[in-house]
């Protein structure tokens, strides 16, 4: 396997005494999307501006595509493109002219600059108002325009700071598929959110962020069997039929039963057991209503984590 | 360690794109118009002046300077108000204003140093007021012609020409005080009526207070020491080494700008103009001072930039 494209072995900042980033490590493998989610304030944007070498680091090292941010700061960021947290465009110059300038600072040369421009506009849906004042724009044209200017760039790795953050359901969609096709053309992708559920089904991979440290790292389906215990969640409702909760228990798989209703279940398994379940409760006697299985939601995952460390402090 | 990289890159897109929206933008015109019509209303006082009293000076061309007819102040005077007042509000919001339009950072995550971005904005400011003052001289110079049909002699046009390149250093001065603030402070209101408060104190309010300070200090039987001392407070203003420079170079029979003292005066002959290099010789110190003060403030404002978090 290809080196990975960002590698941070443990990165520290501190301001005065107080640590906002403590000691993070990881790395971020060529073509796949990394996010590193949490709650505000756990360090997310921090970590990302030591990563673009626009902050000092405390301690640790860091790796972009094998240079140094804070030795090589022009060479990371020619090969890097950024979208901050509500990023802000001059809003009395036109979309275009926006990129205009982007693309005479990054060097792009004049004769490619117009051709470059309209190709990204159009990548991102917004060939249309290219020639309108940014003033006019929404929030969720102005991120797709701060995606454009990464399409550009051309960049190899996309590092995207709360990229939904304040969009409607609708526009935020449409902004994680832009994020996917940006992976489908190659480019390895760090974004940041503290919106877990809605960033779960873009990411590969998570660390999952708690007052400057990385507290859990993996595909969300590791996290779920290493947190939650069992990696799937199947609920079964159902009428009648007799002793189910010890009969659905019994079956080979099953880690746990919970009954949060009268006729409700939800069990705990390692591995899909709908149709185990079915039967189980059908040779019982009952009438099935409902059966589903659930993915591990970050959430879930994330809060079930914290209540696990309280208890065991408070066990100790 | 050195840095990879030249600190210029970029610097010319960042002068060219600050150059484009100061040109273009509402405030440069109401600027550019506030400066053009007192400067004219000063001119039209001066020459009415210059006519009705100035009988034969060799040096006619730059009475257009500096001669004030009431109620209005001279040209000069005009300018040494009027230049702080542009060259702040062209700086103030130059770094809080990209803080607040988050631009900042986006910009700053492009190939470029921050010395690009700081310098750039510096350097355009500087040409925005140099493009106005030239044309502005240009006015004076070409409004004389007309309406004193008496041509220029050649030293008289060397003067002037030295007076625009101060009057634009003494911009410089002003624009780089507004940019250390526009660092500094994350609001650009704050920073526009720091800079102002700042400027008000330096131009009315330090003069004045100068010969106060130097009284309580030095005892009154000293009185070259207090006269001294007195007016080297007072050159911490940019606005008195600005007068003094204009009264060396506009005046030419201005012979020394501290006390004058007997020995100096052996030989003289009172009121014969000093020739050109001798008048700049007496300017000198307050040249390189306002030069050596815009380089100190923008080293600063550097400084602080340079440790500034770009995080909103």
């Amino acid at each position: 396997m290809s080196e990975p494209v960002v590698e941070a072995k443990g990165l520290t900042k501190r301001y005065g005494a107080a640590l906002a980033v403590n000691d993070v490590t990881f790395t971020v493998d060529a073509g796949e999307i990394f996010g590193l989610l949490g709650p505000n304030g756990a360090g997310k944007t921090t970590t990302i501006l030591m990563l673009l070498g626009l902050s000092d680091i405390s301690a640790g090292q860091v790796r972009l595509l094998g240079h140094d941010p804070m030795r090589e700061p022009l060479a990371v960021k020619r090969r890097v493109g950024y979208l901050p947290d509500s990023v802000g465009f001059y809003d009395y110059l036109t979309a275009a002219d926006n990129l205009h300038y982007t693309a005479r600072l990054m060097g792009i040369a004049a004769e490619t600059r117009g051709e470059k421009i309209a190709a990204a506009l159009s990548r991102v849906g917004l060939s249309e108002v290219a020639n309108k004042k940014v003033a006019t724009f929404s929030h969720g044209m102005r991120q797709r325009l701060g995606l454009a200017e990464i399409v550009m760039k051309d960049a190899r790795v996309a590092i995207l700071d709360e990229p939904t953050n304040g969009l409607d359901p609708q526009a935020s969609v449409e902004l994680l598929e832009l994020i996917r096709s940006l992976k489908a053309s190659g480019v390895s992708i760090l974004l940041s959110s503290h919106l877990l559920d809605r960033v779960q089904s873009v990411c590969d991979r998570v660390a999952l962020f708690n007052a400057g440290r990385i507290v859990l790292m993996g595909t969300v389906g590791e996290l779920g069997r290493q947190v939650l215990g069992g990696g799937f969640a199947v609920e079964v409702e159902a009428d009648g039929g007799t002793d189910l909760a010890k009969r659905l228990l019994a079956l080979p798989g099953v880690r746990g039963v919970g009954e949060p209703a009268p006729g409700r279940f939800r069990m705990t398994c390692d591995r899909d057991l709908r149709a185990e379940a079915a039967g189980a409760v059908v040779t019982a006697g009952g009438r099935l209503k409902q059966l589903s299985l659930d993915q591990p939601s970050l959430e879930t995952i994330y809060t079930r984590y914290f209540q696990n460390a309280r208890e065991a402090r408070h066990a100790a | 360690m050195r840095r990879e990289g030249s600190p210029w890159q970029g610097l010319g897109v960042v002068t060219l794109k600050e150059l484009s929206d100061h040109l273009s933008s509402a405030r440069m015109r109401v600027l550019e118009w506030l400066v053009v019509l007192t400067a004219l209303a000063a001119v039209y006082g001066a020459i009415q002046q210059i006519r009705d009293v100035t009988a034969e000076d060799p040096f006619l061309f730059l009475r257009l300077f500096t001669t004030a007819r009431e109620p209005l102040p001279s040209f000069v005077a005009f300018l040494g108000f009027l230049v702080p007042l542009m060259a702040i509000g062209l700086g103030f919001d130059a770094v809080n204003g990209e803080h607040n339009r988050r631009t900042l950072s986006r910009i700053l995550s492009q190939p470029i140093y921050r010395d690009a971005l700081l310098f750039g904005k510096f350097l355009a400011g500087l040409s925005v007021i140099a493009i106005s003052l030239v044309c502005l001289w240009l006015l004076v110079i070409g409004l004389g012609l007309i309406m004193l049909g008496v041509p220029p002699g050649g030293e008289e046009m060397a003067r002037a020409l030295i007076f625009l390149a101060v009057t634009i250093a003494y911009a410089g001065v002003w624009l780089a005080l507004a940019m250390l603030f526009s660092v500094i402070f994350r609001s650009a209101a704050t920073a526009a009526l720091v800079t102002l408060g700042l400027w008000l104190f330096l131009s009315v309010i330090w003069p004045a207070l100068a010969p106060a300070i130097a009284e309580a200090f030095v005892s009154p039987e000293h009185q070259a020491t207090l006269v001294t001392t007195a007016q080297m407070l007072a050159r911490l203003s940019p606005s008195t080494l600005f007068g003094e420079c204009v009264l060396a170079l506009l005046d030419p029979t201005t012979r020394t700008l501290g006390p004058v003292y007997l020995s100096q005066l052996q030989g003289a002959v009172m009121g014969a103009p000093l020739p050109l290099w001798d008048s700049i010789m007496v300017a000198w110190p307050q040249i390189v001072g306002m030069v050596a003060a815009s380089i100190l403030l923008f080293v600063g404002g550097y400084v602080a930039f340079q440790r500034q978090e770009v995080r909103a």
